[in-house]
């Protein structure tokens, strides 16, 4: 059967709606039954730098973008200058027409090096610096080009509808935008007229003048433009789907795992998280009074942590969201948490580093860093979710860990996941259980908090519980929980809470450790958001016969190596595929499994990987003719 | 059963250095929490760090001794998920001022009900008497090898400009009179601020207990001569007693500019206080009606291990 498999593009300066617009199209292709994979690409800024999104949708189960646009829609230049050798030569792109003769010197937010190499290839090509040059590229490569002039479009339109505000709505430029390509391609006007007053719901008199300018758009689209290769009429609805962003998957799993604090600094990729939960704050309960979520927004990131901290000390299940820089300064109070056996959880949604780095982009550089997070010696678990999907489950398993072994949790996300917009299946919360470990109920008798038990875990009262006081410090402690200093407490305290180590990995069931998605000579291990692409990349050489392997890695520390090896025992070549530099995952999995990686993929441009590129590179290496280290370098 | 002043004692030993002015402050809370009978398990002391930050080990309550500057976060954060607690929170000069001054600044913008002490020394001890934020300007303590360099903080003028809603200041050695305004403080609907005055003996050699008994003046008055006295037995009004701008800012500038006092009369006593800021659990309460019946750590999240969260409302909305 042939199957539908096609990318959308559409870029603007931020602020000018392009997420809006993104987000009426990907709802759109969702009730048209297709599966969605939206990304979106921003700078470190609130108004004029160029960001865009991609949408990619499919009648099969999609987890990634790929290299190549079929269609591109442009309300500004420099989204041409951008992307325009991106489309694919069946590909097309619809235009602002008043804009053809803008040269690359009138885009400001086009920085020197992308100039320089942009003007390089228009003079190779003989072509001139504007975007009449740009599009004569991209028509000579086969792409057809859609030209409309927005200003006439709002014109004609506002003498139609007699309403001469509209003449000059230039905010209505990513609504003719998403129009034009339904239009193009003849999908459903009636889903594109729901999706607008589903995203207006609360202002009628918005949404009702974006459906005056998205019908006449659409229209003008159906009738005048011709010979596009797509045309998406639409499939059956798979059930149970629903269209999710990246911070649903952590913030509902937070809601439901009975999350009830959450600390929080303002910090990208992870603020999202918090305001949703804050905007949600007040929670139903099946036969009970509502309960809620306290969100505090702290003055940084130390006060996150600690309010955290103290919140949980009451028996409360806490967390906080944070990003790498955030998280650096969140990892004295770490350690407080991991001596006094804690439990927290920390989401951390990865951007890339160092310090500021790419603020806005994608990472997974925190791995090794998570890991080794914190002064001394004490146990944590680091545990990475690969899809949105997968993070609601894995919330809930996280907040059962912290509990069950009285360790902070760090549960890893990154600006890959958080800045998508995907179908899944529709979250079951009922697969959540909720496991408190030994928090008490009531205390009998002396109690001591950290009583010396068999399995290395004491019964844990909570602060403000009748007979239950304890005391903690930051100091090595007795049972009690006051100051010693003494040589053999230290060692049966430091034995004591190092031990759960062990536990973890003999009582974590093994499908949450890792993930094995077949075993073949060449095999990947991985861990977080490269699973998309991974297994995207998987079934495309599957289908030309040629099998790869896959290990998800989830639980990162303590490392699992035992079923690690078990899995990879029959594995020939290693591949190690994440987004960072030095291959983050590659050295944990040296230390803990004496067996080299044999090619590293790796990314740090800040852009998430795409299958294709990983699809290339894998071929490459088994044809024998890849790097050992192979750099991937798509997206802009 | 009626509670007594040795119920709130540990068996722990105290290694302060004899002579500390934290005996007394440990002392008044002690007697505080004995004359309010409030239970020993509904109520944490949250302690930071330094000698100051071994006061939770002194006392039979909940104790909880946290991190260096940190121990305001971890108070908040317990006094938010569970509102029905007593919580007081202890630390250094250094620990809230230097290292801390931020959680200090933010604490006062949420005016969360609990209550905050500051030993007030001049000095870092434990790591052997480095100048703290309170030391003067010019003072040179005997283990600084030359003058602090830096102005000090003023705890008092920060505390009154920062939003706490009770502000005043104590003296560790006199410790009925310590007793009475931690009570205060502990009753007070918002985040009281208490700074209190601690000779360290070891390594704060200026600001002795003989200096602020005025032992120098004596030579020269012959009546009275400590440096301390109490706003009390003046004619000096803390309380803003009606809302308005012009009743709130005589009451804050004539705390601030008493706050500026010090030399030869060091006041003690209530400096501001305003019951008409609205606590923080009022502004939660806004938003969430039930919070103060059903805080966080009250709310029940499972039944046999199966979540009773309801989303699928949210869901639904999701669905394509």
């Amino acid at each position: 059967m042939s199957s539908t498999d096609f990318t959308w593009l559409i870029g603007g300066p931020q602020g000018s709606g392009v997420e809006s617009g993104a987000n009426i199209f990907s709802k759109v292709c969702a009730q048209m039954g297709y599966q969605i994979f939206g990304k979106r690409e921003f700078y470190s800024n609130i108004k004029g730098e160029h960001s865009y999104f991609t949408v990619r949708i499919s009648d099969e189960n999609i987890h990634s973008n790929v290299n190549d646009v079929n269609l591109m829609v442009s309300f500004d230049a420099e989204t041409i200058f951008r992307h325009f050798d991106e489309i694919s030569s069946d590909g097309g792109i619809i235009y602002d027409s008043e804009l053809e003769n803008i040269t690359t010197d009138k885009v400001r937010t086009l920085d020197t090096p992308f100039k320089d190499r942009l003007h390089e290839l228009l003079e190779s090509k003989n072509k001139p610096f504007t975007i009449a040059g740009v599009l004569e590229l991209a028509k000579e490569n086969g792409t057809t080009l859609y030209p409309v002039s927005f200003k006439s479009l709002l014109q004609h339109l506002s003498e139609e509808v007699d309403n001469p505000r509209l003449r000059n709505l230039v905010r209505m430029y990513n609504v003719i935008g998403v129009s034009l390509s339904l239009g193009l391609m003849k999908m459903s006007s009636t889903s594109l007229v729901n999706s607008i007053d589903d995203i207006f719901s609360k202002k009628p008199q918005i949404a009702e003048i974006n459906k005056q300018t998205a019908n006449y758009s659409y229209n003008f689209a159906f009738n005048n433009f011709k010979n596009f290769n797509y045309n998406l009429t639409g499939i059956s609805k798979q059930p149970d789907t629903i269209l999710v962003q990246g911070h649903f998957g952590t913030s509902l799993g937070k809601m439901v795992s009975g999350c009830r604090f959450q600390s929080y600094y303002p910090i990208t990729p992870a603020s999202d998280e918090s305001v949703y939960l804050e905007s949600n704050e007040i929670l139903e309960i099946e036969n009970g009074r509502p309960g809620s979520t306290i969100v505090v927004q702290t003055e940084d990131e130390i006060s996150a942590i600690g309010m955290m901290i103290g919140a949980s000390l009451t028996g409360t299940r806490s967390s906080t969201s944070t990003s790498g820089p955030g998280f650096a300064l969140m990892t004295e109070a770490l350690g407080w948490a991991g001596i006094n056996e804690v439990p927290i959880v920390i989401t951390l949604y990865q951007r890339s580093g160092p310090s500021t780095g790419l603020p806005t982009r994608h990472g997974q550089d925190d791995l090794l860093f998570t890991v080794f997070a914190g002064c001394g010696d004490f146990p944590k678990i680091v545990y990475a979710s690969g899809d949105i999907e997968e993070s609601f489950y894995d919330t809930g398993n996280c907040f059962n860990y912290a509990d069950k072994f009285q360790i902070p949790v760090i549960h890893m996300m990154d600006k890959f996941l958080s800045s998508s917009v995907v179908t899944c299946k529709k979250f079951n919360p009922k697969k959540i259980s909720i496991d408190r470990g030994k928090l008490l109920d009531k205390v009998e008798g002396e109690y001591k908090r950290f009583a010396f038990t068999d399995d290395g875990i004491s019964p844990r009262s909570k602060l403000g519980m009748d007979n239950g006081v304890f005391w903690n410090t930051g100091d090595e402690s007795d049972e009690m929980g006051h100051i010693t200093e003494d040589p053999q407490i230290r060692i049966k305290m430091m034995d004591k809470r190092m031990s759960r180590l062990d536990l973890m990995l003999k009582s974590i069931p093994i499908t949450q450790q890792a993930v094995s998605f077949e075993i073949h000579d060449y095999t990947i291990i991985s861990w977080g958001s490269t699973k998309g692409p991974i297994i995207d990349a998987q079934s495309m050489l599957k289908k030309e016969g040629i099998d790869i392997g896959f290990i998800q890695i989830k639980l990162l520390h303590p490392f699992p190596t035992e079923y690690v090896q078990s899995l990879l025992k029959d594995a020939k070549v290693l591949i190690d595929i994440e987004a960072n530099h030095s291959g983050q995952l590659g050295k944990i999995f040296k230390q803990n499994i004496s067996r080299d990686i044999d090619y590293h993929i790796l990314k740090y441009t800040g852009r998430g990987m795409t299958s294709t590129e990983i699809y290339d590179s894998l071929k490459k290496i088994v044809q024998n003719k890849a790097a050992k280290r192979e750099v991937l370098s798509h997206g802009a | 059963m009626a509670l007594k002043l040795g119920d709130y004692k540990t068996d722990v030993h105290n290694d302060w250095c004899p002579g500390c002015g934290d005996f007394g402050i440990v002392n008044a809370l002690q007697m505080a929490l004995a004359e309010m009978g409030i239970e020993r398990d509904k109520a944490t002391i949250f302690s930071g760090i330094g000698c100051s930050g071994k006061t939770s080990h002194f006392i039979n309550t909940y104790g909880v001794h946290t991190l260096h500057g940190r121990v305001l976060t971890f108070a908040q954060g317990g006094k938010l998920a569970n509102p029905d607690m007593t919580v007081v929170a202890v630390g250094g000069d250094g620990d809230g001022l230097g290292i801390g001054a931020g959680h200090f600044v933010a604490a006062g913008r949420r005016n969360i009900d609990m209550t905050y002490i500051i030993f007030d020394n001049g000095v870092y001890g434990l790591t052997k008497g480095q100048a703290s934020p309170t030391l003067k300007l010019g003072e040179k303590t005997k283990s600084l090898p030359s003058p602090n360099p830096n102005s000090n903080v003023n705890p008092i003028g920060l505390a009154v400009a920062s939003g706490y809603t009770f502000v005043a200041r104590g003296y560790s050695y006199d410790v009925r009179h310590l007793k009475d305004l931690i009570i205060q403080a502990v009753k007070h609907k918002g985040l009281s601020f208490l700074d209190v005055l601690q000779p360290c003996p070891t390594y704060n050699d200026v600001n002795t207990r003989d200096w602020y008994a005025g032992v120098d003046l004596a030579k020269e008055s012959m009546g009275r001569h400590s440096r301390i006295y109490k706003l009390e037995d003046t004619q000096f009004d803390p309380t803003v007693n009606y809302a308005g701008e012009v009743e709130v800012n005589e009451k804050l500038s004539q705390a601030l500019i008493k706050s500026l006092e010090w030399g030869d009369k060091i006041p003690t006593g209530v400096f501001y206080k305003n019951e008409l800021v609205s606590p923080f659990s009022t502004r939660i309460t806004d938003n969430i009606p039930n919070y103060l019946e059903n805080p966080p750590a009250k709310q029940i999240i499972s039944n046999n291990g199966i979540p009773n969260t309801d989303i699928s409302k949210i869901l639904d909305s999701l669905d394509v």
